[in-house]
């Protein structure tokens, strides 16, 4: 049994009294939504929050939804919800194909959106969906909301721009009529972190990518993103040609290291690899195939 | 609930005999009402925590311990220091800051002049609950001056690497054996090295060379390893609940450590959450409640975390192997040599029988009729975690299998030869057996062609071969591995082996109460292995009393009699063998006490399942229900027949036992992302008599996901600064469901001649069988890139780099 140092522990009742809390209680204290982070670093004691301040009751967080032309994913619906939802489904087919090899169905259930955004993990396979469909956040702080580009979003490893008293309430992410997605991901092992994953969404109008976005995790991309593979393609045919030479441009945006997931120059050959799988299977999709 | 045909069924619908059966033990798993030691509480008990080093090599200068002391909650905190404080009255050292191993070395409890390990012991504190405990390490000051940590074992070899048992006067890594041997040899040396050369001069002959590593693995059972001792100042009586799959071995070993007299200490082992032998040994943990009991005068409760049953209990392999095949162009093989480099970590902690410093790794000839064959063992120490024992391992009989099975896959790529006709070409034929090794080894038993021959049809090899080669051409790669093994189980014949001096013969004893059910007490222990159900079950076959009326009764010093353990598959080879005799002598007890009432002589009787009856006159007759309470009635019994009915035996086993299967693993590898998906996976054993043929199933499912998981993702390794990476289960990783195909388990059944019952245990075969499978099967997929071997794990990084003729190493961190 593991066991954690000592913390002291609040419920919520709202976002505003929680933004209340974090300034009453400042840096060491943490939010806690689905602990599939947070709980299993205390346990090992390399995490250990004063107060833990937990919104789970905060229904306010909670639901799916379009807004206009935005899908709206609120900060506490949970993996499984994202897995199950038809509305995200009906739009892109990534969400659905990275919540498969998110984890395992026990962290699905408890583990949130917000909370895989703002752990910022490097390997985390959400910053990649969401920075392929250059999606952004809403963040809440006692003066009021504002929005970021997930692509503006990540300051480093496990770091954001989300300030200590703010929260993270929406992930927003624009509707593209005609877009097709997709998301390749290797692991050692179902449930364990990725080696490398790619996600990308490809919009084909006649003949030619008019749009697309590429997300990349756990190989260093920046923002977990190739925009000079992106702005390769905008404009050419989906051949197998353009998508190799984009995912080249994807592979050479990364900076992996080497660990026990494998060494780098398997990794930056990953990069590429599956930025060609999920390019090839984006392209057909937007075309119907 | 189905028995075999001829099998009658009891009242309440269990085979009176052998046949599938439910677990009787999971009525309480399967409620939540297991009890395991960490379940176990005392009225006062008291938690602990120990202290481990951050490094994996370092001096200990200092050891503040006052802040942790001053935490309120605390009662104690122990260090070596305070060990070495405390007079041993034993042969084995004169303080208690060091103990003896299972293999003859000594061990730190807690460290005093280094640490030698990440992870070793440091320091002990006892406290009011748990969270103190751990809260109070924290509060611990440790002056440590790092040194440079041997993390290669070949490394471990230069003449100028660290000493690192500088504590016992050593000058180099070497490990001297109790025999004062630095290495070990078995086999033949000078006719393998002749017959290896003149194959090398022979045109007609090839010679395959081929290192091969079998990386450290940890055996990781569910349940943590943990202890709750009780010094009972009073009477004298030490008791201690924990988690060990020796209980009487480790009474024995703790009267030895602690000058304990053994008829004051009681070992209890309650439900035991897996052991896979990582609950062999003695643990530095398990002392330190024993110390903590007798300090503070109150139960003490030691319960390891994950992270340190991961990096401080006992790991499995570690082998450096290097085979060397010579055989006849046309396939039969003439000889192996084998060369192995043992990575035994800081402390010689191996669990084998004490003429046997390399466990039976000897056993590496394999399934294969031969002449010629050696092997050398060298072990060294590193800075790692010591043990060795561990993980269903049958005494090294694993990396044996692995090497040998590899190698042959190896011997067929260079002969371009299909490896199940190379295989079926060296088979020992069944009127070989018995048949002696090369190395000494005496297989009792087997039908091997047969037996592969099932598993090939099974698998419907010839369809795959022939998928295989149209894949090939459309650029797709798939491949089917064979694992054809032999094990020697069931340790062991009393005059060659013993651990410790403790001869490896097992007791048991069985009573038969006046209604005629009865109570078989075993010294074997379960850790999952279904005892309580199989053991009845031998007594059902024997005796005719239903298994329900038989109650098992293990896991307690005081309640059984003394008998060595559970680990190598031993249980059903040996103890299961008591039983069987320990029911026949119940048996003629019965008959005599029968052919009194019957008035007739003994030898006038006739045995049909739980009756004597007049020969010739069938409705004369006993019941064993009826002759037990005539036993312990009025019956007036002959002279020199006692009453009541009961009898104990000691049974030394005759030999060992050979179980044996053949695995057919096959595999689809993606040469683009080097993953690889198990699509189907064979297994046909053969462990002669199955008792119930439900858990050897289960036995087998869960050694196939063994095999799997070291195949394909488990390891320990360690960076160069002596950091264990496999610390977690982020880091270690198990396989789940979704990594394993539906096994299909197929049977053939050779009885042994040397057991009762011709059982030959099976605990521990598919674990040994299956990792050769699945490498040979991934290997076979990426041939055509011009592979011939890949050292597990085989993650998908470690595929594309073998495809790319650039292969990692795998014991050290990913460079």
């Amino acid at each position: 049994m593991q066991t954690p140092a000592p913390t002291d522990y609040v419920r919520a009742t709202s976002v505003a009294n929680a933004i209340a809390l974090l300034e009453e209680h400042g840096e060491e204290a943490r939010l806690l939504a689905g602990g599939h982070s947070l709980l299993p670093m205390m346990k090992l004691r390399v995490a250990r929050p004063e107060m833990l301040i937990d919104i789970n009751d905060l229904d306010e967080l909670r639901g799916i939804k379009v807004e206009g032309d935005e899908l709206v994913i609120g900060a506490m619906v949970t993996h499984n919800e994202v897995l199950e939802s038809p509305v995200l489904a009906e739009h892109y087919a990534i969400f659905r194909e990275a919540e498969k090899v998110i984890a395992d169905p026990l962290v699905r259930n408890r583990g949130t959106v917000g909370g895989s955004m703002c752990q910022a993990d490097p390997s985390e396979d959400l910053s990649a969906v969401g920075s392929a469909l250059k999606a952004s956040v809403v963040i809440q702080g006692s003066s009021g909301s504002r929005t970021v580009p997930l692509r503006e979003f990540h300051d480093g490893p496990y770091t954001t721009v989300v300030e200590p008293n703010e929260i993270l309430t929406q992930v927003r992410v624009p509707i593209r009529p005609g877009a097709g997605s997709a998301y390749e991901k290797v692991e050692r092992r179902v449930g364990d972190w990725a080696v490398c994953a790619a996600g990308s969404f490809v919009v084909v109008s006649g003949g030619v990518v008019t749009d697309c976005g590429i997300g990349l995790t756990a190989v260093s991309a920046e923002h977990f993103c190739a925009p000079e593979a992106e702005a390769f393609l905008i404009g050419k045919a989906p051949t197998d040609e353009n998508l190799r030479e984009a995912a080249n441009l994807a592979a050479a945006a990364t900076d992996p290291s080497s660990d026990q997931r494998g060494p780098a120059d398997y990794k930056r050959h990953l990069a590429g690899e599956l930025t060609f799988r999920a390019l090839k299977r984006s392209a057909a999709a937007s075309q119907g195939a | 609930m189905t028995a075999t045909n001829e099998v009658p069924v009891s009242a309440a619908g269990n085979p009176i005999g052998f046949g599938s059966m439910k677990r009787v033990e999971d009525q309480r798993f399967v409620r939540g009402q297991g009890n395991y030691v960490d379940d176990v509480n005392l009225p006062g008990m008291l938690h602990s925590a120990i202290l481990r080093s951050p490094f994996a090599h370092a001096r200990i200068n200092a050891i503040d311990t006052s802040a942790a002391e001053a935490l309120p909650g605390v009662v104690a905190v122990i260090t070596g220091k305070t060990l070495e404080g405390i007079p041993r009255p034993s042969l084995l050292g004169d303080n208690f800051a060091w103990m003896p191993t299972l293999s003859y070395d000594t061990q730190a409890v807690l460290a005093t002049d280094k640490v030698r390990f990440q992870g070793q012991e440091v320091a002990y504190v006892i406290a009011t609950d748990r969270y103190i405990a751990k809260d109070a390490l924290e509060l611990i000051d440790v002056d440590y001056e790092p040194l440079e940590p041997v993390m290669d074992a070949k490394r471990a070899m230069d003449p100028d690497a660290p000493v690192i048992r500088d504590d016992k006067g050593q000058t180099d890594n070497s490990i001297t054996d109790v025999h004062g041997h630095k290495t070990w040899e078995a086999g033949n040396a000078i006719g393998t090295s002749e017959a290896i050369e003149k194959a090398r001069q022979d045109p007609d002959c090839v010679v395959v060379t081929q290192e091969i590593m079998y990386p450290r693995v940890h055996p990781s059972p569910m349940e943590t390893c943990g202890s709750v001792a009780y010094m009972d100042k009073v009477t004298g009586q030490l008791t201690l609940y924990t988690t060990s799959q020796a209980p009487h071995a480790h009474r024995t070993v703790y009267a030895m450590v602690a000058g304990l007299p053994e008829h004051k200490i009681r070992v209890i082992s309650p439900d035991i959450g897996g052991g896979f032998g990582n609950k062999v040994g003695v643990y530095p943990g398990y002392v330190l409640s024993i110390i903590g009991s007798i300090v503070t005068g109150k139960p003490v409760k030691w319960m390891e975390d994950r992270n340190e049953n991961l990096v401080s209990t006992s790991f499995a392999r570690d082998y450096h192997m290097t085979g060397t095949v010579a055989a006849t162009k046309d396939g039969r093989i003439l000889a192996v040599d084998v060369d192995v480099l043992a990575d035994h970590g800081a402390f010689n902690g191996v669990a084998q029988p004490t003429n046997y410093p390399a466990g039976f790794f000897h056993i590496f000839t394999g399934s294969y009729d031969y002449p010629n064959a050696h092997c050398k063992v060298t072990p060294v120490y590193t800075n790692k975690a010591p043990g060795g024992v561990a993980y269903a391992c049958s005494f090294r009989i694993t990396e044996a299998v692995y090497l040998i099975e590899r190698l042959v896959d190896c011997l067929a790529q260079e002969l371009e030869m299909d490896p199940a006709e190379l295989r079926l070409k060296n088979l020992i034929k069944p009127d070989q057996f018995p048949y002696t090794t090369p190395t000494g080894w005496v297989y009792d038993s087997g039908q091997y062609e047969k037996t592969m021959r099932v598993a090939l049809d099974m698998v419907g090899y010839d369809d795959l071969r022939r998928e295989q080669a149209e894949k090939r051409a459309k650029g797709e790669y798939m491949g089917i591995g064979i694992s054809f093994f032999t094990e020697g189980v069931g340790a062991g014949p009393r005059k060659d082996m013993d651990i410790l001096g403790l001869g490896m013969a097992d007791g048991i004893e069985l009573r038969v109460h006046p209604t005629g059910k009865g109570v078989l007490r075993l010294s074997v222990q379960s850790q999952g292995q279904g005892h309580e159900t199989t053991y009845a079950q031998i007594v059902a076959h024997e005796l005719g009393i239903p298994p329900e009326d038989i109650e098992v009764v293990h896991g307690d010093t005081d309640q059984t009699p003394f008998g060595l353990g559970t680990y190598g598959s031993r249980s059903t080879p040996v103890s299961g063998a008591a039983a069987a005799v320990v029911s026949r002598k119940v048996k003629e007890k019965a008959r005599i006490i029968a052919a009194t009432a019957l008035e007739c002589s003994p030898d006038d009787l006739e045995w049909e399942l739980g009756r004597w009856h007049v020969k010739g006159d069938p409705e004369r007759g006993k019941t064993i229900q009826e002759i037990a309470l005539l036993a312990h009635g009025s019956l007036e019994l002959p002279e020199g027949v006692e009453g009541h009915l009961e009898a104990m035996t000691v049974y030394n086993p005759p030999n060992l036992t050979y179980p044996y299967g053949c695995y057919i693993c096959v595999v689809d590898v993606d040469p683009g992302t080097g993953q690889v998906k198990i699509r189907d996976f064979v297994a046909v054993d053969d462990c002669g008599t199955r008792i119930n043929p439900m858990i050897v199933e289960g036995q087998v499912h869960g050694g196939l996901a063994d095999g799997v998981g070291m195949a394909l993702m488990e390891l320990i390794a360690f960076d160069e600064d002596g950091n264990c990476l496999g610390g977690s289960f982020m880091d270690y990783l198990l396989p789940t469901a979704m990594e394993c195909p539906e096994f299909r388990t197929g049977e053939t059944v050779t009885p042994s001649p040397h057991h009762p019952i011709g059982a030959k245990g099976v605990g521990e075969s598919a674990t040994v069988g299956s990792p050769a499978a699945v490498v040979n099967a991934v290997v076979d997929a990426i041939s055509p890139f011009g592979v011939r071997h890949a050292d597990m794990p085989l993650t998908p990084a470690n595929v594309w780099r073998a495809i790319q003729g650039r292969p990692v190493r795998v014991d050290m961190a990913v460079e």
